[in-house]
């Protein structure tokens, strides 16, 4: 904690928040610390006042994710452009009932004056909920701080390592372990609903893909065929895959299987290494990493049989791992500047290429569903971490594990 | 001959990062050790919901090789190559041999890279250093029936550092004989 604060005060950036704590504590699992590196020039000067007979500490949740978004600086009442006042009572069946409010400071106008009910273990979902009203009533655009993520933990030293599947809140914290084995797990990705989550697993000395239920753990192998199964993607609606198998002699091709029927359609056709595939927004293409042309590049092709790929990205010999944009305007992908690899962001109209992170090993790109935030996979002084960068460039953070490596984040969707 | 002992020198450095020396851990029937049952253990799960728990297990029982072959178990590459060494050719060739020699043992070739780039697409790569393998055993009449791979991409580090020595030593094939 001392060597993080140490380190925000030697940050150039003078206006940049701190914010951190110590997230869910319940062993198993390695815990996330957050902090900022990095915030926007003029955040908006925030008070939220405790509470009245809250039995949890919302308030305190809702400061730390506002903060956290590097938009606002939360302080005391005398210098904030806006209030957030509230009041927790019980409800119908034990549930909790926050009736808050938002006030503009300036003008004295009430701009929220609402109610936010939960069941009493889902008192920090309500919090994060009031949290994304407050954001989009003074920013303007939906942020995503009541959605969930998912990464890889790996802990011990090679070649004994422990990995784990783990499912968190945005803000890392409820972080529980979906699965656990001796041998990799890889490419956990959130099903379109929020209810499932796919992933690769070495379990059994070869690679397999799996669909498991995020509430009861129910699995179920989907792909365990001879060789490469890697990397699948959800399509849009959720009832499909898009995955990575090789042939018998070791090609990968990326291919699509219907969940339901079980019926694989080969995409691609190419002996280079075609993996990495994700669908445009409306599913009718697919996006994928292929080192046809000498280094990997992300191409494009209709989600059918025998389609004819189109090369995407141009700018540098190394692009790798595309994930496109909610709103399908802007592609993100891993790219290679000199010797250090970054997350960049590709304008998918005009083509324009943003290099957004600034590590020497920063890796596997997720979009939050507001579109607003990427999270990556990054190493900081030999330890794997996961940072976000807005999507803008602007708010950079780091999300450390406790002890272990985490690694291949990915953004669930929003909940109803 | 300033130039010929600066080329010995280059070549020497190449020779060092191409080959590493193969660590004990790098060996199969090391790597294979003591079931750790605290480590598929449940995990802790209070919020009332279910987890599949532990799965996998590092040990494994694999087949005693002949004393020439012990130790002898790894091929290493270069960055971003699938070319296998003059050298690590004859180390083909005495797998090769001892396979011809019994006819039902099995191979696994385990391709793995370095910690550079992007996972997935490093399954590939990895996925390729097998295969290379596995072609310069068919070269030496090993069907290829009698031979799997799997890449693990960079997610099983033999070393673990951000420098080259580690990267050398993990850019490798690891062949790996399962026991009954």
């Amino acid at each position: 904690m001392i060597d993080s604060i140490r380190a925000w005060w030697r940050s150039p950036l003078r206006c940049a928040l701190l914010v951190f704590f110590v997230l869910g504590s319940r062993g198993a699992e390695a815990q996330l610390q957050v902090d900022i590196t990095s915030g926007v020039s003029a955040p908006i000067p925030l008070a939220i006042e405790d509470f009245a007979t809250d039995p949890q500490a919302s308030s305190e949740v809702i400061r730390q994710d506002l903060a956290r978004s590097g938009r606002f600086i939360v302080g005391p009442r005398t210098t904030a452009d806006y209030l957030v006042t509230g009041r927790a009572s019980a409800g119908v069946g034990g549930r909790t009932t926050i009736d808050f409010e938002l006030l503009n400071l300036l003008n004295g106008q009430r701009l929220l004056v609402e109610r936010v009910t939960s069941p009493p273990a889902a008192w920090r979902n309500a919090a994060h909920r009031i949290s994304d009203r407050i954001y989009q009533k003074i920013i303007g655009v939906r942020s995503a701080f009541a959605t969930r993520i998912a990464y890889v933990s790996v802990d011990g030293q090679p070649p004994s390592q422990r990995y784990q599947v783990i499912v968190a809140d945005a803000d890392g914290e409820n972080a529980r372990v979906v699965l656990q084995s001796r041998l990799p797990l890889m490419s956990p990705t959130w099903s379109p609903d929020g209810e499932s989550i796919a992933y690769v697993s070495f379990e059994t000395r070869a690679a397999a893909i799996y669909i498991q239920k995020v509430r009861t753990a129910e699995r179920r192998r989907v792909s365990g065929r001879a060789g490469v199964n890697n990397a699948p993607a959800w399509s849009p609606d959720g009832r499909k895959l898009a995955l990575t198998l090789s042939s018998g002699s070791g090609n990968l091709d990326v291919h699509v299987l219907e969940l339901d029927t079980g019926v694989l359609t080969r995409i691609t056709d190419h002996p280079a290494i075609d993996t990495e595939p994700v669908w445009s927004v409306d599913g009718s293409q697919i996006y994928f990493t292929s080192d046809r042309a000498g280094g990997p590049q992300v191409y494009r092709t209709e989600s059918i049989a025998d389609a004819q790929p189109q090369r995407i990205t141009f700018v540098g010999n190394y692009n790798a791992r595309p994930r496109v944009s909610p709103d399908g305007k802007q592609l993100a992908f891993v790219t290679r500047e000199g010797g250090a690899y970054r997350i960049a962001l590709q304008d998918l109209g005009n083509g324009v290429v943003r290099v957004l992170s600034k590590g020497q090993q920063d890796e596997s790109p997720a979009f939050s569903p507001d579109g607003g935030t990427l999270i990556y996979a990054a190493r900081e002084r030999g330890q794997r971490v996961l940072g976000t960068v807005g999507a803008d460039g602007l708010i950079l953070q780091r999300l450390k594990a406790d002890r272990g490596e985490v690694r291949e984040p990915t953004w669930g969707p929003f909940l109803p | 001959m300033r130039h010929i002992a600066a080329i010995l020198l280059i070549l020497g450095l190449l020779a060092a990062c191409k080959s590493a020396p193969p660590l004990a851990s790098d060996n199969p029937g090391e790597l294979a050790p003591r079931a750790d049952a605290s480590a598929i253990a449940q995990p802790d799960d209070s919020a009332g919901t279910v987890s599949a728990g532990g799965v996998g297990n590092d040990a494994e029982s694999t087949i005693v090789l002949p004393p020439e072959l012990q130790g002898r178990t790894v091929i290493y590459f270069a960055f971003d190559s699938d070319s296998i060494s003059a050298e690590d050719q004859e180390l083909v060739a005495a797998h090769a041999r001892f396979m011809s020699g019994k006819a039902g043992v099995r191979l696994r070739l385990e391709g793995h890279t370095d910690e550079r780039g992007s996972p997935e697409y490093n399954i590939g790569l990895g996925e390729r250093r097998a295969q290379a393998v596995r072609r310069a055993l068919g070269l030496q009449g090993v069907a290829d029936s009698r031979v799997a791979t799997v890449s693990y991409g960079e997610e099983r580090p033999a070393a673990s550092g951000e420098n080259e020595d580690a990267y050398s030593r993990n850019r490798r094939v690891e062949l790996v004989y399962p026991g009954g």
